[in-house]
């Protein structure tokens, strides 16, 4: 395997000097040419570091405040003004503060440079005392305490894997994977589980330690063993004269341990079939070198080890899961950390010893696992375990390529700076208690990792859709003399996570266009773009709200079920108004007097593609009228005043209580929260059917009884939820403006989805 | 004729053996007849006599074929005959020289059956047949194992005890080799380590249950020796385990923490890391051949106790029985595995060793032999 150390360096040599390293190692090593002011980013801020040293990486945490502009919407004081010319509210953009955790991952070579560095750019001095963790903690001490001038307070190892472990698993979506070598999607990512205790971490660094994890501070070391990652080192050295690690591993990938193993059909000879045993089932380990006078190759010896050490490994992790009743395995160290070769392995191996019934989990950020603990460790006082953290897909590496053939130098993990940052989130995230089953719900309705047909065009939807995305976030802070560098930057940095993701599709967990729009956001953010459609939506929901009471007059007029049917098909041609989708900016732009009406026309006509209208109905004439509906509305301006409104007035005057729920924060042209508030009020003013509940969703929900969820637009019902199972009723509505989307459903551009489920009892 | 004069009262024709055709070793059992009248002396076949002859006045057999002498059952009584039970062994890739010998000395004339098992006796069915002449009887080696045990554990070791353990294994000074009452035996684990390990729960007689095994056994140790030394048997690769330092080759918990890990209770000699000082370039040129045996023997040795242990554990069962070849002149191994389950169990498993160590799969197909029929 090659290695590279010399020229990183010179990589990052050069970038001290004030150049750029141009890289030459091609574009998907995003990490390799960085200089390090866009590793160790944020430093001037950073307070509270930890750092794990292990036996070969080290691992660089701490705690940072990132200033962000945000967007604020704010009422105007409209008394005695001419409202016809006036825009409905004020648009502003604020700074706010937000807490990041930044780590960092880089061979141990670069620790004196980056101290170095770190030191030049450390600004708060408040800052004493560092944690470490990690057997090389000790070795590196003294330099840390000299060079950065903190206190090194050293941390039990395995206590902090297990709060690092703890923590990823609870924060992190899609953290846990099972690997499967030779099938199409080799990751295969795991949903998280609201409870994940209990659990096994096996951790492989030189010898193997075996915990069991019961409760967020109640772990116990159940057993280990001295067969680890050590052994093969130290054992494949003496036999193949290889002294690195990578490097006996790739001499193992390449070898047939069939020559040094005794397998039992060796034993059996031919007819070990007849016993209903597999003759390819390893008998004895290095059974056919005992002989002094033979030959074998490093590359079959090298095999044979590494199965002999994983077989080992996985069987008594099988043993130990068995005695202890546990069902989840994760798997760590250095030996694991993302090589497929040992993950294949050690997969294979429980697979084998469970008999299928325990399967090996790994973690996407298992390396970092260690500098989480001592971080949190430090951070105690700051109790960031009471806070949701996720993260940043605009600053992290993302998991490493698997193919060491095509990327061969993205497998040289050693030698490049591998990033991870998390953002502290406004509040935790938590499941609507109105899911069936939060355990398996999977919001996303298509796997894009699984699906590379499906991964291929949104790939390259989102390709094509970058400039004009660009473009409008220039054109969204007119004032701002560097918009469009920074646009340019935004345009760029997303662009290499698209490319990136190309060929890593899982990269960052399961792709889903869910992953693709939140990778956006946080690229548009990172470089200070916050609402790039506030200017539009503003317009937008001032238009709507002038034609909100003509529209309602002419509701009104209609017959019940004509009515009923007139709503559905409003909140349908309002979802149409989307400036996210391509075909409808391309059909308002070209034609500026496309209506409200017209969009109702555009709509497919009955039976729709998916289509239970008639059962809704049905619903609404038979039955009681719901307690309380949940809204989760869509986008702004006509989609949510001409389309949901109505909606909503229809079921308040049936005596249903309506919750409408919308974004906190930015994104598309989605209404948020805020702006949701103004045009309520707005509303409100003139309809006294409408008044305003705020309180926490999850609390609300259970409070009023919520009997109907109503999910409308392509994001909520039909790229996520499409087969979510509620508790209660529910009605998952969409127009589809997409025609590939809508080719694959069977249907033209402009079909329409109308889902209603009633649970099974 | 040779036919009737060969009859024995129960239906058997001599001679009596059991074979066990392993990965790396056959063992062979020989039922020698004291009681022979001078009757039977008269009409027994030449061919008969010429094996007897050969098999019991040698030690040795071609260059590799050896008779442990020591390990002679005498005076036993077996279907209703007296004679002595003899034990050969010798390694497997000379089993060709074995049936051709089979083959020159007419085994095929002596209308007796041959009793095999091990994986051997389904690859070398087809060269007994077209070579020797012989129609194997093939058996299971589980049940002949299990039934081996069971039985010379029960007629005892010429008048001393099969079954023995480890007094004190923790204590180097006091441990001592004493005999071991195995006249209740159920539940036992019985730990077959050959060239590669089986694990057994037995519950009866009949009732037993294969729960795991490894590919960490006799055969490993010996391959590493033999790529780690140069050595060329499995004598010379013990002896030089003897001699050796496994705490040069390994990384010790006192190694990374300075002295015990208190956290998790371990003390500063267990191995944290077996082979882990070989990552170091320096202390790979400073070690010898017989430190690197015996660090692959420990190796082996305590997986195997650990393997055993937790296998114990989830069968709940507390007396663990190690046989297999692996044992022969090992006291290393026996010991370091009496230390180990009594050490991490808190003295709640007892290791308990036989003497008969390799040969018992080899007494059950004799037994099938003289049960059968």
């Amino acid at each position: 395997m090659p290695m590279r150390p010399s020229k990183e360096w010179v990589a990052i040599k050069m970038a001290e000097r004030g150049g750029r390293g141009s890289g030459g190692h091609g574009s998907l090593d995003k990490s390799i040419t960085l200089p390090p002011d866009e590793i160790f980013r944020n430093l001037e801020n950073a307070k509270r570091f930890a750092i794990d040293i292990g036996g070969s990486l080290t691992k660089l945490a701490y705690y940072s405040t990132v200033q962000h502009k945000v967007a604020r919407v704010r009422s105007f004081d409209h008394s005695g003004k001419d409202i016809e010319h006036e825009p409905l509210y004020e648009i502003s953009v604020q700074e706010e503060i937000t807490a990041r955790l930044h780590f960092i991952k880089f061979e141990n070579t670069y620790i004196e440079t980056c101290l170095d560095f770190i030191k030049d750019h450390l600004v708060n001095t408040e800052t004493k005392v560092i944690k470490a963790t990690g057997g090389g903690a000790y070795k590196f001490k003294d330099l840390i305490e000299k060079k950065l001038g903190l206190k090194v307070d050293k941390e039990d190892v395995m206590t902090c894997l297990i709060k690092g472990c703890n923590f990823v698993l609870k924060n992190i979506p899609h953290e846990v994977f099972a690997y499967q070598k030779d099938s199409d999607t080799e990751f295969r990512f795991q949903t998280n589980h609201p409870n994940i205790f209990p659990y096994l971490l096996v951790n492989i660094g030189s010898g193997v330690s075996i915990v069991k994890v019961e409760t967020e501070d109640k772990f116990e070391w159940i057993g280990g063993s001295s067969i680890g990652g050590g052994t093969f080192w130290g054992l494949g050295a003496l036999l193949t004269k290889t002294k690195k690690f990578d490097e006996l591993l790739q001499l193992a990938s390449k070898g047939q341990h069939t020559n040094v193993d005794m397998l039992v059909k060796d034993v059996y000879g031919g007819a070990y079939q007849t016993l209903g045993l597999s003759g390819n089932l390893i008998a004895s380990s290095f059974g056919k070198s005992t002989t002094a006078d033979k030959e074998f190759s490093k590359e079959d010896m090298a095999k044979s080890l590494l199965h002999m050490i994983s077989n080992d490994i996985g069987q008594l992790a099988c043993l130990y899961a068995k005695l202890h009743n546990l069902d989840k395995i994760y798997f760590g160290g250095f030996f694991i950390r993302g090589h497929p070769v040992t993950m294949r392995t050690i997969t294979y191996s429980i697979n084998f010893f469970s008999k299928g019934e325990v399967q090996a989990l790994f973690l996407r950020h298992e390396g970092y696992l260690g500098a989480i603990g001592a971080f949190l460790k430090g951070a105690e006082q700051d109790n960031p375990n009471q806070y949701s953290w996720g993260e940043n897909y605009a600053g992290s590496s993302g998991l490493m390529s698997t193919s060491p053939d095509v990327f061969p130098m993205q497998r040289t993990r050693s030698g490049t700076f591998d990033m991870f940052e998390m953002d502290r989130l406004e509040r935790p995230l938590v499941n609507l208690p109105l899911l069936k089953d939060p355990s398996t719900y999977i919001p996303d309705t298509v796997d894009l990792t699984d699906d590379a047909m499906a991964r291929k065009y949104w790939l390259t939807c989102f390709e094509e859709a970058l400039d004009g995305v660009a473009k409008r976030a220039a054109a969204s802070q007119p004032d701002s003399i560097d918009a469009s560098e920074r646009a340019e930057k935004f345009r760029q940095k997303y662009w290499n996570k698209l490319q990136t993701l190309r060929q890593q599709p899982f990269a960052y967990g399961t792709l889903t266009v869910r992953s693709l729009l939140d990778t956006r956001e946080h690229c548009l953010n990172e470089f200070n773009f916050p609402d790039p459609y506030s200017k539009v939506k503003q317009k937008e929901n001032g238009i709507a709200l002038k034609c909100f009471q003509s529209v309602i007059e002419s509701l009104d007029s209609l017959g019940w079920e004509e009515r009923q049917f007139a709503l559905v098909k409003g909140l349908l041609a309002g979802n149409v108004f989307d400036w996210g989708a391509k075909a409808v900016s391309d059909v308002l732009e070209s034609e500026p007097q496309f209506g409200f009406e017209e969009a109702k026309s555009k709509l497919q006509e009955r039976p729709w593609l998916e289509d239970s209208y008639s059962q809704w109905l049905e619903r609404l004439k038979e039955g009681p009228p719901h307690k309380c509906a949940l809204i989760f509305a869509d986008n702004s301006g006509i989609d949510i005043i001409l389309g949901v409104f109505p909606f909503v007035r229809e079921l308040l005057s049936r005596g249903t209580e309506v919750i409408l729920a919308c974004n906190s924060g930015p994104a598309l042209n989605d209404v948020t929260y805020s702006e949701s508030l103004i045009v309520t009020e707005r509303i409100a003013a003139m309809d006294p059917v409408i008044h305003r509940l705020d309180k926490g969703l999850a609390v609300l929900v259970r409070e009023r009884e919520t009997d109907l969820v109503i999910i409308e637009g392509m994001g909520r019902a039909i790229h996520t939820n499409y087969y979510a199972a509620l508790k209660c009723e529910s009605l998952k509505l969409a127009v589809i403006k997409n025609s590939w989307l809508a080719d694959r459903l069977g249907g033209k551009i402009f079909s329409v989805i109308f889902k209603y489920e009633v649970p099974c009892k | 004729s040779s036919f009737i004069a060969l009859r024995k009262p129960n239906g058997k024709f001599f001679p009596w053996f059991g074979l066990d055709i392993g990965g790396t070793l056959v063992k062979l059992v020989y039922f020698e007849p004291k009681d022979i009248t001078a009757e039977e002396e008269e009409e027994e076949v030449e061919n008969l006599k010429s094996i007897r002859k050969y098999l019991t006045s040698n030690v040795a057999y071609g260059s590799t074929g050896i008779r442990d002498v020591h390990l002679e059952l005498k005076d036993l009584t077996l279907c209703g005959r007296k004679g002595n039970l003899h034990f050969i062994r010798f390694p497997t890739h000379d089993m060709p020289a074995f049936i051709q010998m089979g083959s020159e000395k007419h085994f095929s004339s002596l209308h007796t059956t041959l009793c095999a098992t091990g994986g051997g006796a389904y690859k070398f069915e087809q060269d007994f047949r077209t070579m020797g002449d012989l129609q194997l009887c093939k058996l299971d080696e589980l049940d002949c194992l299990i039934k081996g045990v069971l039985y010379i554990d029960s007629v005892g070791f010429n008048g001393r005890s099969e079954c023995y353990y480890f007094e004190n294994p923790t204590d180097a000074e006091r441990c001592q080799k004493l005999p071991f009452n195995l006249e209740n035996p159920y539940p036992l684990l019985l730990v077959n380590i050959g060239s590669g390990v089986s694990i057994l729960a037995v519950y009866s007689k009949e009732n037993y249950k294969r729960v795991t095994g490894t590919s960490l056994g006799g055969g490993t140790f010996f391959g590493l020796c033999c790529l780690l030394t140069g050595c060329s048997t499995f004598e010379e690769a013990l002896e030089m385990a003897s001699h050796g330092d496994s705490t040069k080759v390994d990384k010790l918990v006192r190694d990374i923490y300075g002295g015990d890990y208190e956290r998790f209770g371990l003390p500063g000699w267990a191995v944290a890391s077996s082979f882990g000082n070989m990552m170091s370039k320096e202390k790979r040129e400073s070690v010898s051949k017989e430190d690197l045996a015996r660090a692959t023997l420990v190796t082996i040795t305590n997986n195997i106790g650990s393997i055993a242990r937790m296998c114990a554990l989830n069968e709940n069962i507390n007396r663990v029985v190690f046989v297999g070849n692996f044992l022969r002149i090992n006291t290393i191994s026996m010991r370091l595995l009496a230390y180990a389950l009594d050490y991490w169990s808190k003295g709640q498993l007892k290791a308990l060793f036989l003497e008969h160590e390799g040969y018992f799969g080899a007494v059950g197909a004799l037994l099938e032999l003289l049960g059968s029929a």
